[in-house]
């Protein structure tokens, strides 16, 4: 109690300081997934360069970043942001389930929430949603396999995990292969890592003497992937479609490689994204409420240079 | 041993040890005619060869943690271990630190062993000195290794950066030696080593010894802490092998590399026949252990009949009725 009182008179001589100078003083809070994957280690990294930007770009505001390994450590997280007072939080949550509690207290503190890729259970606890589009990474990949294969072919798919983001992007993969003679020989979980994606495809290689393309939905999976068929120098294979946005498969795709001839985006930097709008809600009183979508691009050689970022660690 | 004259007793203990030493080959031999039944593919030369190639990791790893388990410790850390082993070396091979690329090759797998070895000793000393649990000890470093990796990645993957080493060095996973991987004769050398330093030096026997009573092992003399920390070494140097046949597959150690490595060691290593409460090892075992583990999990692609979101209890299934099979084999005298 005595530290909560404590807290709020600091908070109180931080505000009037605050007014008392010309720039506004404000925090934002990220909190988001420690680096365990390719991926989340892109977010993390987007998130500390738009920190550096932000901080930059307004004099005054304060954006503290803070990664957690797992949901319960990541809740704890939310609690210590809030005590040191914050006027936003973007965060990307572990999972929905756990995490929507915890958020909700954090907005009855009347601080700003912006949530990222992961939606929450209750629709209005986030002020702002910023994500990419999962169902449209699946049916953008089927429809361009149904394209290149004239709609008629054989299909492997490596799954990531089984979670709810994993299952949106095979039912969209399934819509847009939808109306076509392509058929999916097998689905199996590579579990968004390359040894296991390199095992499973060694094993439909063995098992299926005839495979056109390949789906992993992943530039992660698609490492180990590739190396498989390399070793079995099958020439059956024509390309295989990944998905996020990985600088080594974006070089790839610019480089014109006819294994993989286009990626589809699900950016690590749509945290940037949040950060900004955010950002730009809190000085610049922009109305930032709401849904952001990202759209699930295809980048083709022509556009790839758009999005390769030669310096993140993704 | 020799000069025995032969009672029934002595004869039936005799065949009651090979019965236990088979009991994993036979698990085995079952699991390929199951495999062969639910795919003809099953035994196609490349898939076997494929699978056998692919435990080489964990089979290897896993002579190394039937030294520490036979001493009557634990190591939770090989997989973070072969993560932040790798790392370390393929950043030392893209530092360009050695001109000429074999004897670049010959640093940096030297590097890896000495590497290796110095996390083994440190999980080791620690365990001893320290006095404390090696689940303990093991699962703190377990979590430095594998946060140390990261780190070195900045979150992403360390790739080796150099084609030309990196063509170099790709034989060593998938080039052979008349039909033989290089990782099966890799798995062989380390299981022939492994099984001469167990079975046929004063240090194998004092291990055992450790294991089964570590009072009545220091009252006899021996010095059971080096003995301990020396088979933590040794599991460091089997991580550092592992990882020189890791590498080369996809030239890149990731955050994800060598998850959950460390239960498949200690599943392998208590399906061939070693106690986890110490005491007894058996080298082979433990090979054909990592054997039988990627037998099921290749079983399992093969087959049609699972959905894939069944894999992991039919999987885990097998395993338990393989033990069962074993254990059966065991009691019958």
């Amino acid at each position: 109690m005595r530290k909560l009182l404590l807290g709020s008179v600091a908070l109180g001589l931080m505000l009037a300081a605050g007014v008392a100078q010309a720039q506004e003083k404000k925090t934002i809070a990220v909190s988001i997934p420690a680096a365990d994957h390719g991926w989340t280690g892109g977010v993390v990294y987007h998130a500390e360069q738009e920190a550096k930007a932000l901080e930059a770009r307004y004099p005054g505001l304060k954006v503290i970043v803070k990664t957690s390994p797992d949901g319960a450590s990541q809740a704890n997280a939310l609690e210590d942001l809030t005590t040191q007072g914050i006027d936003a939080l973007v965060t990307l949550p572990h999972n929905s389930d756990e995490l929507t509690d915890p958020i909700r207290q954090v907005k009855s503190k009347g601080v700003f929430i912006t949530v990222v890729d992961r939606a929450l259970t209750d629709n209005t606890v986030a002020d702002l949603y910023v994500a990419g589009n999962n169902p449209a990474l699946g049916r953008v990949a089927g429809a361009y396999i149904k394209e290149k294969l004239n709609g008629k072919g054989n299909v492997v798919v490596i799954r990531g995990l089984p979670i709810v983001i994993d299952e949106e992007r095979n039912k969209g993969f399934d819509e847009g292969i939808a109306g076509s003679d392509i058929k999916v020989l097998d689905r199996q979980f590579g579990n968004w890592s390359r040894d296991d994606a390199f095992k499973i495809m060694q094993d439909y290689l063995s098992k299926y003497p005839q495979i056109d393309a390949v789906w992993t939905q992943d530039d992660d999976m698609a490492v180990g992937v590739l190396e498989a068929i390399n070793q079995a120098k099958r020439t059956d294979i024509q390309f295989v479609i990944a998905g996020a946005g990985m600088k080594d498969m974006i070089k790839k795709v610019m480089d014109g490689d006819k294994m993989i001839p286009v990626d589809i985006l699900y950016p690590p930097a749509m945290v940037a994204v949040a950060m900004d709008l955010t950002a730009a809600g809190l000085y610049d009183k922009l109305p930032v409420r709401g849904s952001y979508i990202l759209d699930a691009t295809l980048v083709t050689k022509e556009n790839a240079s758009q999005f390769y970022y030669p310096d993140s660690p993704f | 041993m020799s000069d025995t004259t032969t009672t029934a007793g002595e004869k039936r203990s005799l065949r009651d040890i090979d019965l236990r030493a088979v009991a994993p080959f036979v698990a085995l031999a079952v699991l390929l005619v199951l495999g062969a039944l639910v795919n003809p593919n099953f035994l196609g030369m490349d898939n076997l060869l494929n699978v056998l190639t692919r435990s080489a990791f964990i089979a290897i790893i896993a002579v190394g943690a039937t030294f520490v388990i036979s001493a009557g410790g634990l190591d939770l850390s090989v997989g973070s271990m072969s993560a932040f082993v790798a790392g370390v070396m393929i950043l030392f091979m893209n530092s360009g630190a050695v001109a000429g690329i074999f004897p670049m090759l010959a640093a940096a797998m030297l590097l890896a062993v000495v590497v290796g070895g110095l996390c083994g000793l440190a999980n080791g000393t620690i365990t001893t000195v320290g006095r404390i649990e090696p689940f303990i000890v093991t699962l703190g470093t377990m979590g430095i290794f594998r946060a140390l990796v990261i780190w070195l990645a900045e979150g992403g993957s360390i790739a080796m950066k150099a084609p030309d080493l990196r063509a170099a060095y790709r034989p060593v996973y998938f080039g052979n030696v008349l039909g033989v991987p290089i990782p099966v004769l890799v798995i062989i050398a380390v299981g022939l080593i492994g099984a001469f330093i167990l079975y046929r030096t004063a240090f194998g026997r004092h291990v055992i010894a450790v294991g089964s009573n570590e009072d009545v092992a220091r009252y006899s003399g021996i010095p059971v802490n080096r003995v301990r920390t020396l088979t933590y070494v040794i599991q460091g140097v089997c991580v550092a092998i592992a990882v020189l046949v890791y590498v080369p597959r996809l030239g890149a150690a990731t955050p994800t590399t060598g998850l959950l490595w460390e239960l498949q060691a200690i599943t392998a290593v208590v399906i061939g026949g070693t106690a986890l409460r110490g005491g007894v090892g058996r080298i082979w075992g433990t090979i054909c252990g990592a054997l039988i583990l990627e037998v099921v999990g290749n079983i399992m692609v093969l087959s049609d009949l699972v959905s894939e979101y069944l894999i992991g209890a039919v999987q885990g299934a097998i395993i338990i009725i393989a033990m069962l099979v074993q254990r059966s084999l065991m009691r019958r005298r």
